[in-house]
């Protein structure tokens, strides 16, 4: 490299740091400034929103490109996006920020880990006070084209599903006016919602804000360029032999991963009983049954995706399983050979006896494993307006080993 | 002799295709290929015209025993023909690119056979648009002979199928297919299965032995004529299945089909819907609407001819889904030749018999909810259940020609700079900001080195060097198209923000 190459380099990267670029507020500790640009996988426009451009969007849907489910070259389902850059990043905050609980002790993070996948790596949630939680925390991942959440599927957005959350007892454990009176008594807050909402007419932070910035933020959690994605664009070298192999077998109608864990998204959204039952002899928990009061739906759960799954164990909405192997295993056990005693599910079609061979259920983990892409993880914020500390991982293990003892 | 009847045209007719498959396939086997077409009529206004799969625009590979499809496949690019000569083949051919043919070559009668040893799970798989597969025979596979996931304009056709395990033919989430001229036979559920599809045309096919001749689930803007499904469990069905995540199934017509004594015992797995099918069942419609059924000859089986149902026929126990209609609503019953039909029903039906003080099963039966449906003179039948059906306005479906569209469904236009723009978003957006550093240096700093110069950044995230100390050396980023590496680069000089 010649002198003049190393001087233009020094000169571009001098100019570059002074360039107005408002999106690593940790270095100025003394006031909070939102990100003034879109997180990775989503263009500024001229309005200043926020949308997603993913190589998906070169594709058209089989079938009218409204559901988002087919193939390799399949368009995804419709995306949640548009929001501000400066929503996405107080939503951030907010996520992170432990006040959001009833005590000040557990955000969102503390059950949506970034490092564990957006989960937390238990068999199931911790809440407030360490309170055991019914199911396994899930994982966040490109929930920007869910139309279904929890795992009974009983909210239809996002900003019903945080409600789930933030009043339960046993989660977060606040309540609307609580909430609502802790945010706005943090002057950080009221500044940053001020950038946010600008035109808002009220001067208070309103419920709604607080759903909207964390809706943003959750749907900017884009995880779309693994090595299956690579493959699935048209570049054949993405996989290995064996990942391959796992391919053929995950969408061959043996084995039928394919056939609910859809891709692109590697899950069709729908609800499906297939006979999981709980572990420890817990009683059947019985999912969608209670959501859609529909007998025939009882033991059934929404298909989770399987994108980031390495990142996720345990599995099942127990946790049951310790190891994507034995999760995987499950399917070639027989039909409806976990069903407790005296319970009679209406199981999927789709679960059957394909008798897999231990190299076929091997194979399939191999391909599981190329579902995973963490590029675009968002930063955990190193301070909230609150002034508590941010949840993290640490935080989460001190809860954990606290547990254990 | 009403069989014999039956079975001289049929006979006469498959000797035509024979006949001319061996005129265009039995010489000279190193002649360029033809553009494949049909073998035994011109092409008319219903035929796939509309499709393009099979439009050979590249190179002609070549395929003889002892070596491998799949590497082929490997080696084609879009618009290539694979020509797969007579001889054993094991292997599951997996095709994730466009508008490849599959073609095998059948020379003095010897087929190219892809046999599965029943170790394999599939024996063709493809996920790309305008594939087009035929002249295969394909057997001792457990899962399907030949699947789509997502592919449109897909042509499948004169392929002999025996025994490939769950199903024949299972094109799935696909638009504009055609499929037709097939054998299949030995099939534990569906023979060929049209799945979350739209715009399909089934014909000519012949199906028998099979737990369902020819099922149509969840699609929409179906033709299925002239087949023969004969010695099945069930002959045709047209079903909705709740809890996928295509919720409608609709516009079916089944017409100038022959569908004949189709009593064999079920052999469906345990779980499956078939499985529930009771033997002897002609056609069947569960929870499908705008079904008509047309100049059919429907003779010889024994539980019934037609059974038009909700989704809760027979034993089926799907988990109810509250987006998916469970009642078949506006079913049209036109005219249809039907006899014989109804000789030994199941006990459900023989109950409603000593009601009807019958001593045979119906001809057509209907149970369960249901609105609209119609049938035209049905006192020439057995019917049970029909007496809600309105006489039909309609008269014929001689409109429809076919349900294929009149243009192949179109890959989504993508100009280059989109394509830059996706790219640069999707991929190089999660190290590189405008102008900031995230992991990479601000792009701002890449435009002003690369100015004018997008040949450069093309060389250098094909093969990143290790440039600077103070950045972590950059992965290559040759999964890329070359058109997208092109691309985002010339898009990357453009940013301004």
């Amino acid at each position: 490299m010649n002198m003049n190459r190393v001087f233009s380099i020094v000169l571009l990267l001098a100019l570059a740091s002074s360039v107005m670029m408002v999106c690593t507020p940790e270095k100025d500790k003394q006031a909070f400034v939102l990100c003034n640009t879109c997180p990775p996988g989503f263009e500024l426009t001229d309005d200043n929103t926020c949308k997603l451009r993913t190589l998906y969007q070169q594709y058209e849907s089989g079938n009218g490109n409204e559901r988002g489910v087919g193939g390799l070259k399949t368009a995804l389902p419709t995306v949640r996006d548009g929001f501000t850059p400066q929503q996405i990043d107080l939503g951030r905050y907010l996520f992170f920020d432990p006040a959001l609980s009833k005590d000040g002790t557990i955000s969102c993070a503390s059950c949506h880990q970034p490092d564990k996948g957006f989960s937390d790596g238990l068999k199931t949630g911790v809440g407030i006070h360490q309170a055991s939680l019914k199911r396994a925390s899930p994982t966040l991942w490109n929930v920007a084209f869910y139309k279904k959440f929890f795992w009974d599927s009983r909210a239809v957005s996002l900003e019903d599903q945080m409600a789930g959350p933030l009043f339960s007892e046993e989660e977060m454990g606040t309540t609307r006016e609580q909430l609502l009176e802790t945010i706005n008594g943090i002057e950080a807050y009221r500044q940053l919602f001020k950038q946010a909402f600008p035109k808002r007419q009220a001067d208070e932070i309103q419920l709604e804000e607080i759903y909207t910035s964390i809706a943003a933020f959750e749907s900017s959690l884009i995880s779309l360029n693994s090595r299956y994605d690579q493959y699935a664009h048209g570049y054949p070298d993405a996989l290995s032999k064996a990942e391959l192999e796992g391919l053929n077998i995950f969408r061959s109608f043996v084995a039928r991963c394919a056939e609910c864990h859809t891709p692109p998204l590697f899950t069709n959204q729908q609800i499906a009983v297939i006979g999981l039952g709980e572990p420890d002899d817990r009683p059947l928990d019985p999912g969608a049954q209670t959501v859609f009061n529909e007998a025939s739906m009882r033991g059934g759960f929404k298909v989770p995706s399987l994108r980031n799954i390495t990142h996720t164990a345990p599995y099942s909405h127990s946790g049951k399983f310790d190891s994507l192997r034995d999760m995987v295993k499950f399917y070639t056990q027989g039909r409806g050979h976990a069903v407790p005693a005296g319970e009679k599910l209406h199981i999927h079609w789709h679960i059957w006896e394909p008798q897999l061979t231990d190299v076929e259920v091997d194979r399939l983990v191999d391909f599981l494993a190329t579902l995973s892409d963490e590029s675009f993880k968002p930063k955990v914020p190193e301070q909230v307006p609150s002034g508590l500390l941010p949840t993290s991982v640490e935080l989460k293990q001190k809860v954990i080993t606290q547990l254990k003892q | 002799m009403k069989a014999l009847k039956l079975i001289i045209p049929i006979l006469i007719f498959f000797a035509v295709g024979i006949y001319c498959g061996k005129l265009f396939f039995g010489r000279g086997s190193d002649v360029a290929a033809p553009v494949p077409s049909y073998f035994s009529q011109q092409a008319g206004d219903g035929d796939s015209t509309g499709i393009a799969a099979g439009t050979v625009t590249g190179k002609i590979h070549t395929v003889k025993e002892g070596s491998s499809i799949q590497e082929a496949v490997g080696k084609a690019n879009p618009g290539d023909l694979i020509r797969i000569y007579p001889g054993v083949y094991h292997e599951t051919v997996y095709i994730d690119k466009d508008n490849i043919t599959l073609q095998g070559v059948i020379e003095n009668g010897e087929w190219p056979v892809l046999d599965g040893e029943k170790k394999m799970n599939d024996a063709v798989l493809y996920s790309g648009n305008g594939i087009l597969i035929e002249n295969l025979k394909i057997t001792n596979y457990k899962g399907n002979a030949i699947m789509g996931q997502a592919g449109n304009n897909y042509v499948i056709r004169n392929n002999w199928i025996v025994d490939t395990g769950v199903y024949g033919i299972f094109p799935q989430y696909g638009k504009n297919g055609l499929v037709e001229r097939n054998i299949l036979s030995g099939i534990e559920d569906a023979a060929i299965y049209i799945g979350m599809c739209d715009n399909v045309d089934v014909r000519f096919n012949e199906v028998y032995g099979n737990v369902a001749g020819i099922e149509i689930e969840n699609s929409r803007h179906a033709l299925v004529e002239f087949n023969y499904a004969h010695d099945n469990t069930g002959g045709i069905l047209a079903f909705l299945t709740p809890g996928l995540p295509i919720k409608t199934c609709y516009d079916v017509i089944i017409r100038s089909n022959y569908i004949i004594n189709n009593n064999t015992k079920n052999f469906g797995a345990v779980g499956s819907t078939v499985s529930h099918i009771p033997k002897g069942t002609g056609i069947l419609v569960m929870a499908a609407d705008d079904v008509t059924i047309e100049n059919n000859f429907i003779s010889g089986n024994d539980n019934a001819g037609i059974t038009i149902t909700d989704y809760g026929y027979a034993g089926v126990d799907h988990a109810s889904d509250p987006e998916s209609e469970p009642n078949s609503d506006r079913i049209t019953v036109l005219n249809n030749f039907m006899s014989n039909n109804g000789n030994n029903p199941i006990d459900d039906i023989k109950a409603l018999m000593v009601t009807k003080l019958s001593k045979l099963g119906p001809d057509v039966i209907a149970v369960g909810g249901g609105e609209g449906s119609c049938i035209v003179n049905p006192g020439a039948y057995r019917t049970f259940g029909v007496d809600k059906f309105a006489n039909c306005q309609a008269t014929d479906t001689r409109t429809v020609v076919t349900y294929l569209l009149d243009k192949p469904v179109a890959p989504r236009a993508t100009t280059l700079d989109e394509k830059g723009k996706m790219t640069y978003y999707a991929v190089c957006s999660g190290c590189h900001a405008y102008n900031s550093r995230l992991i990479g240096p601000p792009i701002n700093a890449i435009q002003a080195l690369y100015k004018n110069n997008p040949q450069g950044i093309i060389d250098y995230i094909t093969n990143p060097v290790h440039k600077r100390e103070d950045y972590p050396e950059m992965p290559p980023q040759s999964y890329l198209t070359e058109e997208a590496r092109k691309a985002v680069a010339e898009y990357v000089l453009t940013l301004e923000k």
